[in-house]
């Protein structure tokens, strides 16, 4: 034996290492664990993490161009866009060919409409110039220069091929640069127009609202759960169904009665009036704007502050508030220096969820926000559902989703996850 | 009603004894500070007081205790004996219903616990999680507004106290039992508190780490001339730490003396039954004169024993005598012991002692201890021995 030996690994019995054998002897167990939870995990990624991929995947996606105009995405590339001359016959010529293909094939319309997004009236035109290139000969037909230009007297401005060019590539930043109020133009990414800005505010507006919701989530959760934890059993479960009694009744339904009570002729105003608190003139507006959206949103999540929040608050026993007062705190004092440092991964718990869950809520917005109460989450279906921009929308919830796995990693960093407590 | 009446009698009579025994203590150890002390200027004073939850029971049923300066007076009794009420009551946790509790003269009963400046160890050490060593003892220094060098001097202070300096940026988590104990006892005492609180400190440790620590407790309470109260289920603790023992149960103070006297000189079967192991043997008594009385057992012999609570004939009794008193080997018997015939039934070895279980008196779970020896002698299973005592050593109690 030499003195080396000492460092080598150790070795089971029957003269494999042990590490080996240990993990050959574990591995029939991993395999039994996998099958178990294997119909899960396929559902799983199947149902939901296939169909995210996807569709995030279209906040890139633009081969509709290439794939629909190939000849003219060829042409173009020898054409320099920032000359302000007109492209040359050859890219007519390409144009024409390609437009009677699509025509023919009923495709021309859509890749109208995707280039409607960048510059609008695009769509009519090339319905318009598919209408008439179904009749041309391409053999004899030229030149298309005169012929397209004749059609449409668009063709002969150089934006239209500058678009064309610019979103010819088979994946793009653009949805993204839309996400953040830019586009693409030929002297590289510009601001879009004054009238067109909204997504950045919408998404500073999610953010501010989300805290805003997340802090009174906790100053209403954390007396609510302190009780939960220090009244006698019988009287906590009684109090635990109360809090628990939102998650059993529908979303839209306790939407729609904060719509009932905030209303300008609802219940809340209705019995200020009648208190004589206000006038019956000025009745106060609460809903269809941020108010009712806070006020709702911190309704419907503050039963997921208060569950972390009790099920820390249960694990600290009441000898600690004693120790701390024997030692000469006062009240506060102990409660401020000795409970409240102890609750602290309750809140942080609390928090994430509430945070997380409010950054990316739809209905009640949609239901309560008005017009300045709505988050980006609402601009997302709109983006899917109203105008088709299916890449803009995947743009936006990719940043959304992007920002809620940083705000993640963040608090990972500074709290640390591991003490984030959701169950006793 | 008649047991009941008697057993307050003999509480306060004990009450009175106690204090007397103390002032023999005191001389014994030599502190001349304690001889002074008379009823009057008790440190701490239970003065009638009661205790109840629910209004329909009492937990505490008319506590009256009287402890001295620089005393180490334990609580002993079962859980539910009202030990640790009695305790968190002294801290200002809970609040008395009747009576009053007075500390150093001045009545504390609505002082709220933080003003009291009585130090508390608790069962589970109670050390903040959140905090290290050094900022758990700073804690009550901080709340007293004490300036930063006075609290690091002090802080530094208790932790050689304890012999923990090592450990001062650590926390509670990353120590052992012992660790916690120490630090949790160096919390209690960082402030200089005159009275300390203990809420059985030691429960949670093993064995030996526990035996260790009570010379440790009993040390520093001695060498720092701090009163402590110290409340524990575990009599061999109360025993050997502490100056008077307050044996408790069913809310009441059941005897109240020196661990010595408590252990030979059991005032009612509860006590006699509760510290340490003890044989009983149930009878009427035939006649009582002075100090001797004769006792019928159920079984038919009749034997002498020293009357305590039994005083007069008739009344059923309980005979209690300790297992190391009783002798079978005749040679050893003293003049004048009374003897009865016995049939072993088992024996175990245990080391240091033999314990032999025996049939006496038609009582089968009868216990006699012997010394392991080079010449003793241990006993067949199943042999005829004669065993004896002295009629002093046997006590007739209450049945």
């Amino acid at each position: 034996m030499s003195a080396s030996s000492y460092t080598a690994p150790i070795l089971a019995a029957d003269g494999t290492p042990l590490k080996k054998s240990l993990s050959r002897a574990l591995r029939q167990q991993k395999r039994r664990a996998l099958m178990l939870i294997a119909p899960l995990l396929i559902f799983i990624f199947v149902a939901f993490i296939m169909p995210i991929v996807s569709m995030l995947f279209r906040s890139v996606e633009n081969d509709i161009v290439a794939n629909t105009l190939p000849q003219t995405v060829m042409a173009l590339q020898s054409w320099d866009a920032e000359t302000g001359e007109l492209p040359g016959e050859d890219v007519y010529a390409a144009f024409a060919s390609d437009i009677k293909i699509a025509a023919k094939a009923k495709i021309h319309t859509k890749v109208g409409l995707r280039l409607n997004y960048e510059q609008s009236g695009i769509a009519s035109l090339f319905k318009k110039t598919a209408r008439k290139a179904k009749k041309w000969d391409m053999e004899t037909g030229g030149p298309f220069k005169e012929k397209l230009i004749g059609v449409h007297k668009n063709w002969g401005k150089t934006e239209i091929w500058q678009t064309l060019k610019i979103h010819s590539s088979r994946y793009t930043t653009g949805y993204f640069l839309n996400a953040i109020d830019m586009r693409k133009t030929a002297m590289g990414p510009q601001r879009q127009a004054e009238d067109k800005q909204i997504l950045l505010l919408l998404f500073q507006r999610t953010l501010i609202m989300s805290l805003v919701i997340t802090g009174s989530c906790i100053l209403l959760g954390y007396p609510v759960a302190w009780l939960l934890a220090n009244v006698p059993v019988r009287q906590a479960n009684l109090l635990l169904i109360l809090v628990l009694l939102p998650f059993w009744t529908s979303l839209l339904v306790r939407t729609s009665a904060w719509k009932v009570m905030l209303q300008q002729q609802g219940v809340i105003n209705d019995l200020l009036v009648q208190l004589g608190m206000v006038a019956d003139g000025a009745r106060l507006v609460m809903i269809n704007n941020q108010t009712g959206t806070i006020v709702a949103m911190t309704h419907i999540l503050l039963p997921f502050m208060i569950l972390p929040m009790y099920s820390v608050m249960q694990t600290i026993p009441p000898t600690y508030l004693r120790a701390a007062k024997s030692l000469g705190a006062t009240d506060w004092t102990a409660f401020w220096r000795v409970y409240f440092p102890q609750t602290v991964p309750g809140i942080g718990a609390g928090s994430i969820l509430v945070f997380i869950l409010a950054i990316g809520y739809y209905i009640t917005p949609e239901i309560v926000g008005g017009t300045k109460g709505v988050f980006i989450s609402n601009r997302i279906a709109y983006s899917i559902l109203k105008s088709l921009n299916w890449g803009l929308g995947a743009a936006l919830a990719t940043i959304l989703l992007v920002a809620v796995l940083i705000l993640y990693w963040a608090y990972d960093k500074m709290v640390g996850i591991d003490n984030v407590k959701l169950g006793g | 009603m008649v047991i009941y009446r008697s057993t307050v009698a003999s509480c306060l009579r004990n009450l009175f004894k106690g204090q007397s025994r103390l002032v023999l203590w005191t001389k014994v150890t030599g502190d001349p500070n304690l001889t002074d002390n008379t009823a009057q200027d008790a440190f701490v004073e239970f003065e009638k007081v009661q205790k109840s939850y629910d209004g329909e029971t009492l937990v505490v049923k008319d506590l009256n205790l009287r402890i001295a300066k620089g005393e180490f007076l334990t609580m002993l009794g079962p859980s539910g004996s009202g030990k640790t009420t009695c305790l968190m009551m002294l801290a200002g946790f809970e609040t008395a219903t009747y009576g009053s509790i007075r500390l150093d003269g001045t009545s504390i009963n609505n002082i709220p616990p933080h003003k009291r400046g009585i130090g508390m160890v608790f069962q589970n050490y109670a050390l903040f999680p959140h905090m290290t060593v050094a900022e758990n003892l700073a804690f009550p220094l901080e709340v007293r507004k004490l300036g930063r060098s006075i609290r690091e001097e002090k802080v530094n202070r208790a932790l050689e106290m304890v012999e923990m300096q090592a450990f001062d940026g650590r926390r509670p988590a990353q120590l052992s039992g012992g660790q916690q104990q120490r630090i949790a006892l160096a919390r209690a005492l960082v402030f200089e508190p005159e009275l300390v609180l203990m809420d059985e400190p030691l429960g949670a440790l093993d064995k030996q780490l526990r035996e260790k620590m009570q010379f440790e407790i009993t040390g520093l309470a001695h060498r720092l001339g701090i009163t402590v109260v110290y409340v524990t289920h575990d009599q061999t603790e109360a025993l050997t730490m502490s100056d008077r023992v307050a044996v408790f149960d069913d809310g009441r103070i059941q005897q109240l003396a020196t661990p010595d006297q408590l252990y030979e000189k059991p005032e009612n079967s509860f006590v006699a039954q509760f510290i340490g192991e003890n044989n009983t043997m149930e009878g009427v008594v035939k006649e009582v004169d002075g100090e001797l009385a004769k006792v019928e057992l159920d079984g038919g012999e009749t034997i002498a024993c020293k009357p305590i609570n039994v005083n007069r004939p008739g009344e059923r009794t309980r005979v209690s005598i300790r297992p190391e008193r009783v002798e079978f080997n005749k040679s050893r018997l003293k003049p004048g012991a009374h003897t009865l015939k016995a049939e072993v039934l088992e024996f175990i070895y245990m080391g240091d002692i033999f314990r032999t279980r025996l049939r006496v008196a038609g009582n089968d779970q009868f216990i006699i201890k012997t010394r392991n020896a080079p010449d003793q002698v241990r006993l067949e299973l199943g042999a005829e021995v004669e065993i004896g005592w002295l009629p002093s050593d046997c006590r007739a109690l209450d049945a």
